[in-house]
Parts: C-alpha cells; sequence; structure tokens
C-alpha cells in the first residue's frame, strides 16, 4: 500500500513539473471572461450559459488531462527504460500499475476540486449581483449545490476513462491507446442506439450485438446528468449511488484487466 | 538577441498587414444574401454528435440566433429595410437550440417574438412562432407561459382574438398560473383588439414578466399606446380648431394661442409631435424611436 502511494505520489508531483496545473488559469480566465461577455452576446439566460459552460469546461479540461497524461503512464517508462530500474526495486507490476492510475487519479482530483470552486465562486458572484427580479427567472439558484452531483459523476467518468487509458498504455503506443480510448468514450455515448439497434436494423444478429454490447461497453451516457444540475430538476441520490458504483466497478474491472496484462508483458 | 529582433519585426508586420487588411472594403454579396451558413439542420444528427456537452452546444446555437436576429435587425433599421436581408436562418438556429436543449424556457420565449415581429423588425412568421411554442409545450405541457404566448402572438400580431382568448384561458388553468390570465381572456374575447384590452395585456406583461427584456418590450408597447391616445386627442383639438377657423392650424403654436394646447405636444420619447399644415394630421417625429405605431384599425 505504500509503495502504491509513494508512486501515486510521484505521478502527481510530475504532472505538477509538467505545468498540468496551467489549465486551471486557462479554466479561471474562461470562466472569468465568459461570465462578462456572455452578457453582451445573449438576452437573457447568462446564468444558464454558464453553468452549462462551466460544467462541460470541467469535464473537457479533465477530459483532456485523463486521456493525454493517461495514454502516456506506462509507455514513458518503458520507452525511457526507466521501467527496468522500478520493477528492479521491490514493487511488484500491480502496485506499478494502480499506483500510477491513482497518481493521476490524485492530479484529477485537485483539479475538478478548483475548477469546482471557481465555477461556484462564478456563479456565486452572478447570484450575489443579480437583482432579486431576475434571480426570480432563474429555475434554481445560481450557486445550487445539487450540481455537485454533476461534479461528482464527472469525476467517477474521469476516473474511468483514466483506467481505460491506462489499460491501453500497458501494451500499445500513445497514439494508438489516444485513439482507442477516444473511441470507447465517443461510444459510450450512443449506447441507447446500441440498445435499441431493433429500431433500425431488422437483422436479428445484428440486433443482439448491439444488445450485447450495451451491456459490456462503458455507459458514459450514465455520468451526464449536467442539464439536470442546470435546471434544477430532481437527481435523486439513489441515480448518483447506482451510477458511481457502476463506475467504480469498471475501474476495477479495467485495471484488473490493465494489472494482467502488464504482469504478462517481457521487458527482456 | 537576433532572434527576438525578428520576432518584434514579424510581429509588427502582422500587425501592420492586418490593419491594411481592415482598410479594405468588404468583399461583396448578392443583394439579400446574409453569407450565413447554417451546416448543420438536423437536430437528430447534432444531438448525437454533440455527445454529453448538448446543452453547450444549444447555448452556441442561442447565441448565434441573438446574432443573427440582432445583425439582421440593425442592418435592416440602418438600411430601412432596404438592405433586404432577411431572417433565413432565425426558425432552423431556434429549432435546432430548443432540440438540443428542449427546457430552454428563453429560446422559445424571445424567439417567439423574434419570429412573430412584423418584417423588416422581425420574420413575420407567426406560424412558425406559434410552432416553436408548441413544440416547448410537448416537452412542459403545463409550462402556462408558452401557452400565454401563443395567446399573445394570435392576439398581438395574428389579431385572432378568439384564438387568443382560448390560450389565455388554457394558460389560466395551467398550475401555478398568476390570476389576471383568466379575466384577461374575457376581455379579450368581449373586447379584442381594442386600445383598453391591448394596454392590460402590455400592462401585465410589464408588471409580471420574469424577463427584464419582456419587461422593456412592455414598456415599449405601452408608451406606444400613450403616444396613439395623445394623437387622438391632439386630432380632435385639430378638428376643432378647423370648425373655429375654417383651415387646419399651420403649427402648434396657433393652437396654443386659440387656447386648445397648453404647450408644444411632445411623445413619451420626448420627441416633438409632427402637425401636417395642409391635412391637420398629427403623427410621430420621424425620428421617434416609437415608430411605426400599430395600424389604428388593428388592435392597438
Amino acid at each position: 500500500m505504500r509503495t502504491v502511494r509513494l508512486i501515486a505520489v510521484n505521478v502527481f508531483k510530475e504532472s505538477v513539473r509538467d505545468k498540468i496545473l496551467y489549465n486551471l488559469v486557462i479554466f479561471a480566465v474562461l470562466m472569468i471572461s465568459t461570465s462578462y461577455l456572455i452578457g453582451q452576446l445573449t438576452a437573457g439566460q447568462d446564468v444558464k450559459i454558464i453553468k452549462d459552460l462551466g460544467l462541460a469546461s470541467i469535464s473537457i479540461f479533465g477530459l483532456l488531462i485523463a486521456v493525454f497524461i493517461g495514454i502516456g503512464l506506462v509507455w514513458k517508462e518503458v520507452e525511457k527504460r526507466s521501467i527496468y530500474t522500478l520493477l528492479s526495486k521491490p514493487i511488484r507490476r500491480g502496485e506499478f500499475v494502480v499506483g500510477k492510475y491513482f497518481g493521476l487519479v490524485l492530479t484529477l482530483v485537485i483539479n475538478v476540486t478548483v475548477m469546482t470552486l471557481a465555477f461556484y465562486a462564478v456563479v456565486g458572484y452572478m447570484g450575489w449581483a443579480a437583482p432579486e427580479s431576475v434571480r426570480a427567472a432563474w429555475p434554481s439558484p445560481a450557486a445550487d449545490p445539487a450540481m455537485l452531483k454533476a461534479v461528482v459523476l464527472i469525476m467517477i467518468e474521469l476516473m474511468l476513462v483514466t483506467a481505460i487509458a491506462l489499460f491501453f498504455s500497458t501494451f500499445s503506443t500513445p497514439f494508438l491507446s489516444a485513439m482507442l480510448t477516444a473511441g470507447l468514450w465517443v461510444i459510450g455515448h450512443f449506447n441507447d442506439d446500441l440498445r435499441n439497434l431493433g429500431s433500425y436494423v431488422d437483422s436479428p444478429a445484428a440486433v443482439w450485438l448491439g444488445k450485447a454490447l450495451y451491456y459490456v461497453l462503458p455507459n458514459f451516457a450514465a455520468f451526464d446528468v449536467k442539464a439536470q444540475a442546470v435546471y434544477g430538476q430532481p437527481v435523486p441520490m439513489g441515480y448518483v449511488g447506482l451510477t458511481a458504483l457502476y463506475g467504480l466497478t469498471y475501474v476495477a474491472l479495467v485495471l484488473v484487466g490493465a494489472v494482467t496484462i502488464f504482469s504478462r508483458r517481457d521487458f527482456k | 538577441m537576433r532572434n527576438a529582433a525578428a520576432i518584434v519585426v514579424l510581429f509588427a508586420a502582422v500587425v501592420g498587414l492586418q490593419a491594411v487588411e481592415a482598410q479594405r472594403a468588404p468583399l461583396g454579396l448578392p443583394q439579400g444574401a446574409t453569407g450565413n451558413m447554417l451546416y448543420v439542420r438536423s437536430a437528430a444528427f447534432m444531438k448525437r454528435a454533440a455527445l454529453s456537452y448538448d446543452a453547450l452546444v444549444a447555448d452556441a446555437y442561442w447565441i448565434r440566433t441573438v446574432q443573427h436576429y440582432g445583425g439582421t435587425k440593425i442592418a435592416n433599421a440602418a438600411g430601412s429595410g432596404a438592405t433586404g436581408k432577411q431572417y433565413d436562418l432565425l426558425y432552423p438556429l431556434l429549432d435546432l437550440t430548443t432540440s438540443l436543449d428542449p427546457y430552454f424556457d428563453v429560446a422559445y420565449r424571445f424567439g417567439a417574438v423574434f419570429l412573430a415581429e412584423p418584417y423588416p423588425a422581425g420574420a413575420g412568421r407567426t406560424d412558425q412562432a406559434i410552432a416553436l411554442l408548441r413544440k416547448g409545450l410537448r416537452t412542459q405541457p403545463q409550462k402556462w407561459q408558452l401557452a400565454e404566448d401563443i395567446g399573445f402572438v394570435n392576439y398581438w400580431w395574428v389579431h385572432d382574438y378568439t384564438q387568443a382568448a382560448e390560450w389565455f384561458n388554457r394558460a389560466g388553468d395551467m398550475p401555478d398560473s398568476p390570476n389576471w390570465l383568466k379575466p384577461l381572456a374575457a376581455v379579450t374575447l368581449a373586447q379584442g383588439g381594442n386600445r383598453a384590452s391591448s394596454r392590460r395585456l402590455w400592462t401585465e406583461i410589464r408588471d409580471h414578466s420574469d424577463y427584464d427584456w419582456l419587461k422593456n418590450q412592455a414598456r415599449f408597447r405601452l408608451s406606444q399606446l400613450d403616444a396613439m391616445d395623445e394623437i387622438d386627442i391632439l386630432t380632435r383639438a385639430v378638428d376643432t380648431y378647423r370648425a373655429r377657423a375654417g383651415a387646419p392650424p399651420r403649427n402648434w403654436l396657433d393652437l396654443v394661442r386659440a387656447g386648445l394646447l397648453r404647450g408644444i405636444p411632445v411623445d413619451p420619447e420626448r420627441h416633438v409631435l409632427q402637425l401636417d399644415p395642409q391635412t391637420g394630421k398629427v403623427t410621430l417625429a420621424p425620428d421617434s424611436p416609437l415608430n411605426p405605431l400599430p395600424d389604428p384599425e388593428r388592435p392597438a
């Protein structure tokens, strides 16, 4: 456990050295400048647009970090041949993979937390500055705490994307890993179409295959409750809990797969 | 050092070339062409392509809608409608916006006004305005504001007071609707099209609307109604003068001297009203922002 923690902390320090946290500055500038400009560009709905933009940005920035750092986590060590030094120490291969994973998750948690704080600061200010008559037209308060449910599910989604990127990184090149991870992420948003394939095609085999893929592939659409959060629509805790459990179970599955593949790799 | 100098020189060259480019006349387009393109018109495709960011894409389309409407309106106002700019992308943009985000209330409500307003201030498509609001009601069947807006479009632009009253009534039956909708429906049915019922409608919107933009629209329409009342009073004064003097007054001072006016009359926007010395007709000043007034023969 200590080894996993040490590797994780090291990955986090490396991401700080790689200036990954600079994205927080971009996020802050984006939120503040947009909140100022949006009132000039659109009629009404400033807060709704800022909320949409804030939650989408947290998700997009996180995705970029998860994919582009995740795909290099293992590959970089192999490419630089530092893997030989590492594995000659009392580190099990499983600890190495899991440590790398939790290091990137730590980076993501800190990123998402800071972005969420900046996001709440901007919408909180907008809520404070808006007159009562304007606030009355909003479907939910500007700094609605219920939006945290969307942020939690975005974080679980990012954890799953990180696990998938790391999985591909254990046996593939960064380019291919990025393509495969992005491909799975996109397909994961069309899960409903896979389930309802029978509405589009007549072939029973294709319908069966679509249903099988629906259950097997990661359902990324389930993590998306951004619109409900923005409109103040109820997102039951049961839904958040079940989706989080699904995401974490999938993470465990992918990590076990990654550890298995990495353990069997021959570095001679 | 040489690299730094090269960067400064090249940067200055880029800025300079851009300044030269800015001086050039814009490349022309055929008369009436907006120069805008909507590459994707299929809402179903766009919803899929947006993945989980459909609300954000809807926001982008909404901003584009506002820019398209505002830009076309300003261009038409500057050229008094002679520019021939059309609101051809307005409905497709609104349709995409509301398909990507079916709860985007402002897109339905403001969009209906953009569509219904007669050309050149709007698209003059009341049918599309009503279709858009009906689309909103399919998603949110209990949203009384959308039903009220259908009544409003029927009242103000279609002049179908029976339909207007029916929709005000339907809105009044919906949960959380204000208690003034039912009386408004009754007044619309009984006296549809007269200035008093119009004033009541706009006053309710001014006092109860959730959105500043709609409140401002209502204030503008109420100012127009005030101006129309004022013109009626002045027309009667001109008629009285004509009956006494046998000819229309040459200017407002004639009416002041005759004791029919206390001073030079101005509209609610403080622009001096115009008097035609030949016909005695009273009108708004050409530069008054209240132009054009609604047709006095139609609902005022």
